[in-house]
């Protein structure tokens, strides 16, 4: 076996040496070739591996004895072997320079090298059009965005930036108790959603509503919800922006970080298990990757090779703490590396770039039945939400900027106007529509009675116990009791 | 299928509406098999549960198993369970047996924990699972509890009936989070469109010499969250019967089992049977004093009961079972009986599950009372590593002894 060969080679090396002068005491040209050896040695462990037979062929004439070792070593491992094998018995002699250690083979070092905690360049960002809107000439052309679908996705984006405002100034004007916009990552919203599948599981953070609206959620829908009238599917029972809808595959947002990215990956351990063509996605913020929740589910789903898309959306900031202040890797996509999860870095503000990743990501997830991480690079252009002054702890001049030509609605409007298929006229009209729709839908949303009190205590359960049941006998007596101290328009 | 639930009048904690039709529940005479006059409406016609504590099946457990047995098709009809010979096995093997049938009947349950697969579980409840069922529906999970009780209940809401094992029940703390504000909240904050008909579980309570943060009484912490139940299991009967009923339930259940209450051996009938969730059991009856228990106390206190019968004292043993919700109404008859309460527990002093039914009782119960509620339970200290220090957290006979001859004067 190779052990009994290498230990043939060994005590042909250690014969030479002790042939020759020890390593330590100099015989010229064995301890130039030792020394530079080993530095050759040290280069090309610490290093990538790179082809080393041209360094030692230069050595060779040095010392013809070890080259020769070096060609029967390369006939049975790879060079760097051979390197090892002779630094190690430079210094102390071993029986092995490979050790099969539980988790894999693993090669042996002499060299003490820490690897560095930062790499010289951060990784790439994949990014399909420019600030113009334009793409770059060599791009990979191989997915063709129809027009239709482009500017549904254009008109989507827009919706979401119409109602973001709309709903936002309504806080501000009392007419709902909280908002969080999506201001800035319109093109991370609808263009992931375009990419998906209809059925693909969906489990956001709480700033994915555009994936809601792609799927047809509708603008009455959104408002019923924050105004937690009758009509809305939580009953009244979550705080506005908690959407949630069985019908969309889109699971209601809890208020909890990152709790939903291990519900992702038990999502996609269900499908592996009965054998679905769907993939679930989960996303979450710069903030959500320093959770215990986040670790752990990365982990989890390489393990257990589920079709799971872990989409960052690493918008620099979590309420008042910059990315610095969260983490110090290089962001989040190589956090993937480390779980053994494949994963890209993408231009979070490029609508294309997006919709490409996940498209790719998408059949890479089902074909393949592993996880797979995407970290969207992009900027919270928007407060954390209503309950928040961004401006207390960034520069305005900043925010200005990234609303600016990195915004992904305007660049991707470049895009498609650049193809002829948007134009001012179409923006107009189509911005005016939204903002009366949007109105019309607070007005009626606002309107519409609130949830029964029965509601407050069905669904704990599935059957309400007897406790609640009292309970419930007892909230409906008091408030009979006390009318003028209850709100009004909450019937009994 | 739809029969043996319908004699079962109360074991109507098997919410799932495929298991049978809701309306013929309706139908079935839960009074035939109550002592009692119920005068509780328990069933809804959109569900199956009954509600808690008025599931007046009353009595003894085995005769549910009587009515299963008469209305199997394929079994002969026989008037007790007596004549039926049953297998005897220990209480880790019944939880398996009940896990084992459950997951047979469909095809949704899987089993997700450390070291559940090819070890077995730690305590071999779920031994020999992974080689019939596959590695991927007893699933060994990476040292992660907050996660795969996450991924358990992601797994929940798109259909699957997941049973999470935690190793040590303490090590459940970690996954407070997802237990409180996920398991617990999202059936109700999705406006009841995501349901989590988890099971999760897991030995805990005081063992031998387990050292502090392995002998959590997880009950007590977890008593508050809304949305979830709580069961006690304390002997192979029962343990198979909640198991099976636990995981039947579209709620999310968390089932208490007991370290050092793995190995008991019972004799369990062959036929098959789920007992109902929000039920109390009669261990004794009696007419002096109701003494409220659950878990391994309940052995504590059956062994102090054979002394108070003989200093001439009748203490009626409740073990109690259900821990969220109360079997109040088990619990209130018995007190409207003897109108004295002890409670044994081996949750600690404050915020115990003690503390809770103290508090229920009281409310409910009071003009039944002649003399304060007693309630014994370990002290609010870590429990120590030291033996004889551990025996003494833990309520022993000889106290509940003596309280019974105090709260009987």
């Amino acid at each position: 076996m190779a052990s009994s060969s290498l230990k043939k080679s060994k005590n042909f090396i250690f014969y030479n040496l002790n042939l020759k002068s020890k390593f330590l005491i100099p015989d010229r040209t064995s301890a130039i070739t030792n020394s530079l050896f080993h530095h050759r040695l040290l280069h090309s462990i610490s290093s990538p591996p790179s082809p080393p037979v041209p360094k030692y062929a230069s050595y060779s004439q040095l010392n013809s004895a070890i080259f020769e070792l070096a060609c029967l070593r390369r006939r049975l491992h790879s060079t760097t072997s051979v390197s090892n094998d002779i630094s190690q018995l430079a210094v102390e002699p071993t029986s092995h320079q490979v050790l099969d250690f539980p988790g894999g083979k693993v090669k042996f070092t002499q060299k003490l090298i820490f690897t560095s905690n930062s790499t010289e360049e951060r990784v790439h960002c994949y990014r399909v059009l420019d600030e113009n809107g334009q793409p770059f000439t060599d791009i990979d052309s191989s997915l063709k965005i129809s027009k239709e679908l482009a500017v549904q996705m254009y008109t989507n984006m827009v919706t979401l930036e119409v109602m973001d405002t709309i709903f936002y100034e309504s806080q501000r004007q009392g007419r709902i108790s909280f908002y969080a916009t999506t201001t800035g990552e319109e093109a991370i919203n609808i263009a992931s959603a375009a990419a998906l599948d209809s059925k693909d599981f969906v489990f956001p953070q709480y700033r994915e509503p555009g994936v809601l609206l792609w799927r047809g959620f509708t603008l009455q829908e959104f408002a019923n919800q924050l105004f937690g009238n009758k009509y809305e599917y939580g009953k009244g029972r979550q705080m506005p922006i908690h959407y949630g809808s069985r019908k969309h595959n889109y699971i209601t947002v809890a208020s909890t970080v990152a709790t939903q990215i291990p519900h992702a990956v038990g999502a996609a351990y269900s499908l592996k298990m009965e054998n679905q063509d769907s993939c679930v996605i989960t996303y979450f913020g710069d903030g959500g990757t320093s959770t215990a929740d986040f670790h752990a589910a990365m982990n989890f789903a390489a393990v257990m090779e589920v079709p799971v898309i872990f989409f960052c959306r690493n918008n620099g900031w979590a309420i008042s703490t910059p990315v610095d202040e969260q983490f110090r890797s290089d962001g989040v996509v190589v956090k993937g590396k480390a779980y053994g999860v494949p994963s890209i870095r993408i231009d979070g503000n490029d609508a294309l770039a997006i919709y490409n990743a996940v498209n790719e990501a998408r059949k890479m997830a089902i074909k393949e039945q592993t996880p797979v991480l995407i970290e969207a690079l992009t900027y919270r252009a928007g407060h954390h939400t209503t309950s928040d002054d961004s401006t207390r702890y960034r520069s305005t001049d900043e925010i200005e900027r990234w609303r600016g030509d990195q915004n992904p609605v305007k660049r991707f409007r470049k895009w498609i106007e650049s193809k002829g298929w948007w134009n001012d006229v179409a923006e107009s009209e189509y911005r005016s529509s939204i903002r009366k729709q949007v109105a019309q839908a607070i007005q009626v949303a606002e309107r519409i009675e609130k949830p029964p009190v029965a509601e407050m205590f069905n669904d704990v359960y599935d059957i309400p116990p007897k406790n609640l049941k009292e309970q419930e006998v007892f909230v409906r007596k008091t408030v009979k009791k006390h009318t003028e101290d209850y709100p009004s328009d909450v019937p009994l | 299928m739809a029969s043996i639930f319908q004699g079962i009048g109360a074991a109507t904690s098997l919410s799932s509406s495929t298991l049978f039709d809701s309306k013929k529940l309706q139908l079935c005479s839960r009074r035939s098999l109550s002592e009692r006059k119920t005068s509780f409406v328990v069933v809804r016609a959109a569900g199956a549960k009954m509600d808690g504590g008025s599931s007046g099946i009353g009595g003894r457990a085995d005769q549910l198993v009587t009515n299963a047995v008469a209305t199997k098709a394929d079994t002969p009809a026989a008037a007790a369970a007596a004549s039926k010979p049953g297998h005897e096995l220990l209480l880790f093997e019944a939880l398996r047996e009940g896990l084992e049938e459950e997951m047979e009947r469909d095809a949704r349950v899987c089993v997700m924990g450390e070291d559940v697969g090819h070890y077995g579980g730690s305590y071999k409840v779920t031994k020999g699972l992974a080689p019939k069922y596959g590695d991927l529906r007893v699933l060994d999970t990476p040292i992660a509890e907050n996660s795969f009780t996450g991924m358990g209940i992601g797994a929940a809401m798109m259909g699957l009936r997941p049973i999470i094992e935690g190793m040590n029940m303490g090590f459940l703390l970690l996954a407070f989070n997802q237990i409180s504000n996920n398991c617990g909240m999202l059936h109700y904050t999705s406006g009841g469109q995501f349901k989590i008909p988890v099971v999760i579980r897991g030995p805990g309570g005081v063992g031998r010499q387990l050292g502090a943060e392995h002998s959590q009484r997880l009950e007590s912490y977890f008593q508050s969250i809304p949305g979830i139940q709580m069961v006690a299991c304390s002997t192979p009967y029962n343990a198979k019967g909640l198991m099976k009923a636990a995981i039947r339930s579209d709620n999310p259940v968390i089932l208490f089992e007991h370290v050092l209450l793995y190995n008991l051996k019972e004799t369990i009938p062959d036929e098959e049977y789920v007992l109902n969730l929000e039920e109390a059991e009669m261990v004794r009856p009696g007419e002096h004093v109701t003494i409220l228990t659950y878990s391994r106390m309940r052995y504590h206190v059956m062994q102090a009961a054979k002394t108070l019968v003989n200093k001439g004292y009748d203490p009626e043993v409740i073990d109690i079972r259900s821990l969220k919700p109360f079997d109040l109404h088990t619990i209130g008859n018995s007190i409207k009986k003897t109108h004295r309460v002890l409670i044994v527990e081996e949750c600690m002093r404050t915020g115990g599950i003690g503390a809770s039914l103290t508090a229920a009782i009281s409310e409910n119960f009071h003009d039944y009372l002649d003399a304060p509620i007693v309630c014994l339970s370990s002290q609010d200290v870590p429990t120590p590593y030291a033996g004889t220090l551990e025996e003494w957290t833990v309520v022993q006979p000889p106290q509940i002894v003596a309280a019974v001859e105090q709260l009987c004067r």
